[in-house]
């Protein structure tokens, strides 16, 4: 295993939704590429603001719909019109009509199950254990306090210098993390 | 409260959460109930009762096993009897949640955020409670799998014509993606509770639930997402699955049963009894827990109003079931409207239309409206009401068809009073223990709510 840095990255705390926006344009401005931000609700644009350009969800969810739908329909088209073909009432073995709504219930079924699973593997989660959980104001992200992380595997990251700029964006606290 | 809202538009401007609250009030106050807040001997109690209504449910479907379908009401003509008004009736109480959650999160309603958790739990233990009745009412319950295409020995596949089989696929598919809407919402409140315990056991629970959220903005917008699109997809089934219970009735041509009105005026009724359980469970809640700052009389006054709306369907739905009796010429429709007005079962349905349409009417009084108590009663008889509403659809359909040589009457025994009072008691019991164990209202949700949540670019 690649030798690891022993500092995670540096963590800055703030008071407000507010100044973790304005913190994150700020740092993407100064050039810093890997960083990330956490608060304890979802703030609208924040996500852009640290350099997210595109949502996986949206596409994965499509798929999984079509899939779905598809599924449900040659599903009841292949067992009863083909496997086991039963007279019901004088219908054609293949009478679309009455598959309708199963094939509408199970593109909502896939489409559903992969919007949840999407999410969480796109998160990359569950992840019970992370680095950023070593620094215990940490606990606080999921009450009333906003953080925002630039990473030591940032190229432009170095201890010194950018404690110094974070110290600028006016910070409540900034910690180091260790990995 | 009431004397700062003069007029009806006032208290419809309210703020959702009342004045004064912080991230840090509104998610100490949330997570107190579960992390600090010691069980009472009310709640003992209360969950001790229903608990033993649960192993009521659980004794009578033992010896239901045991003895067979005999040991119920059900006879030839009326196959179908407590055990399907109860899954319909059940059904259609889920559906409120749904609409909360997903529905007026669409329509960006933000009071929903305050009631949408506990809106859903209902929902999960009303679809569990009615998911019992049709898997134990086939008679055999072991080969209850039937229903479900895999592959089996005798090669042969299900009955996809069937509307009984798009209601397995109906409710299956409402219950998966009424759990998931329900765990994925829980997930960041999860953490939120992992980092306010002190205890180490509690915290490793909390934080397996978790899955390790740790509310990266990246995270969260691929959340929203993942939760918009999830709502978007609830909605039309939300729709779709009283539409299809209704199916099982209206595609079969007993009179009373097959009619076109069928599927609009059940969704309207699901949702009417849905916000009545709603507010029969949201009044002693806020009352008890102290939540009034969350749940206000804006929140009782909406639902209200979403149940006098919906009532109103319900009493059209009714009004054109009478007039296609008489409209259609058709002597057994004629019939089944005469026989619901004066035959053996005329009582219940006079009072069913006591109970649903006439003392709903009191809602047009904004004063009853933002009542709690008077709300909370009116809840429990448009419960009732709706509970005869399936009642008169399926026995009444079905005891009096075309040929007088097959008709007859039917009469539940003790074991389906049984049955069914212990699902209410298996709903509750469950209530209870979320109350304890998850947040009961959703906390990140609350936090967007607050004016210092907003940020300008």
């Amino acid at each position: 295993m690649a030798k690891r840095d022993p500092i995670y990255g540096l963590m800055a705390e703030f008071d407000s939704a507010q100044a973790l926006v304005d913190a994150g344009r700020k740092t993407r401005e100064a050039g810093y590429k890997k960083i990330d931000a956490y608060s304890p609700f979802p703030i609208e644009g924040l996500a852009e603001e640290i350099g997210m350009h595109f949502d996986e969800i949206p596409l994965t969810v499509l798929i999984g719909g079509i899939i779905g739908g598809s599924t449900g329909y040659l599903m009841q088209y292949w067992m009863a019109a083909v496997d086991y073909p039963l007279n019901i009432g004088g219908k054609p073995p293949h009478s679309w009509p009455a598959f309708i709504v199963i094939t509408f219930e199970m593109t909502i079924l896939f489409a559903g199950i992969s919007a949840v699973l999407g999410m969480l593997a796109f998160n990359g989660l569950p992840m019970p254990y992370h680095p950023v959980f070593n620094v215990p104001r940490f606990a606080l992200a999921s009450k009333d306090r906003f953080f925002l992380i630039v990473f030591s595997s940032d190229k432009k990251y170095n201890p010194v210098e950018t404690r110094r700029f974070l110290e600028t964006l006016d910070p409540r606290s900034i910690s180091e993390v260790p990995s | 409260m009431s004397e700062q809202y003069k007029s009806s538009t006032d208290l419809d401007r309210a703020p959702v959460i009342e004045p004064g609250h912080t991230f840090g009030t509104v998610t100490e106050k949330i997570s107190a109930i579960v992390l600090t807040r010691p069980a009472t001997n009310g709640w003992f109690i209360g969950f001790g009762i229903f608990f033993m209504l649960t192993m009521m449910l659980l004794f009578a479907t033992g010896y239901l096993f045991l003895k067979g379908i005999g040991i119920w009401g059900d006879t030839t003509p009326i196959g179908w009897g407590f055990e399907i008004v109860n899954f319909v009736w059940w059904i259609g109480i889920g559906h409120a949640g749904t609409l909360i959650s997903a529905i007026l999160l669409l329509l960006r309603q933000t009071w929903r955020n305050s009631i949408n958790r506990f809106a859903e739990a209902m929902t999960l233990f009303a679809v569990a409670s009615a998911g019992i009745f049709p898997a134990i009412h086939v008679g055999r319950p072991w080969l209850a799998y039937w229903l479900f295409p895999i592959p089996n020995t005798m090669r042969v596949w299900p009955q996809f014509r069937s509307p009984l089989m798009w209601d397995v696929f109906a409710v299956s598919t409402y219950a998966t993606i009424s759990a998931l809407f329900w765990f994925t919402g829980l997930i960041p409140d999860f953490a939120t509770l992992r980092d306010r315990t002190e205890k180490r056991w509690i915290k490793m629970i909390y934080g397996m639930l978790s899955f390790g959220w740790r509310g990266s903005a990246r995270h969260w917008h691929r959340y929203e997402t993942m939760y918009l699109l999830l709502a978007g997809l609830a909605t039309p089934l939300v729709l779709s699955v009283h539409t299809v219970v209704s199916f099982d009735f209206a595609v079969g041509i007993v009179p009373g049963w097959h009619t076109t009105i069928f599927p609009p005026y059940f969704v309207a009724g699901a949702i009417y009894s849905g916000f009545a359980m709603v507010l029969m469970l949201a009044i002693p809640i806020r009352k008890i827990y102290g939540l009034e700052d969350f749940i206000t009389e804006r929140h009782l006054q909406n639902s209200a109003k979403v149940m006098l709306a919906t009532g109103l369907i319900v009493a059209y739905g009714y009004g054109i079931e009478a007039f296609m009796g008489w409209y259609s010429g058709d002597r057994y429709d004629a019939f089944t409207l005469w026989n619901r007005l004066h035959g053996p079962y005329a009582g219940a349905y006079w009072m069913l239309l006591i109970c649903n349409i006439l003392a709903p009417q009191v809602l047009w009084i904004r004063k009853l409206r933002t009542s709690p108590v008077a709300l909370f009663f009116i809840s429990a008889v448009v419960l009732v009401g709706m509970w005869l509403e399936r009642f008169i659809i399926v026995v009444l359909g079905l005891h009096r068809d075309f040929l007088n040589s097959s008709w007859g009457m039917y009469y539940p025994t003790r074991w389906d009073w049984m049955t069914y009072i212990g699902t209410i008691g298996m709903f509750l019991a469950a209530m209870f223990l979320f109350l304890r164990l998850l947040p009961a209202i959703s906390i990140f949700e609350m936090r967007t709510l607050l004016p210092e949540a907003e940020v300008k670019e």
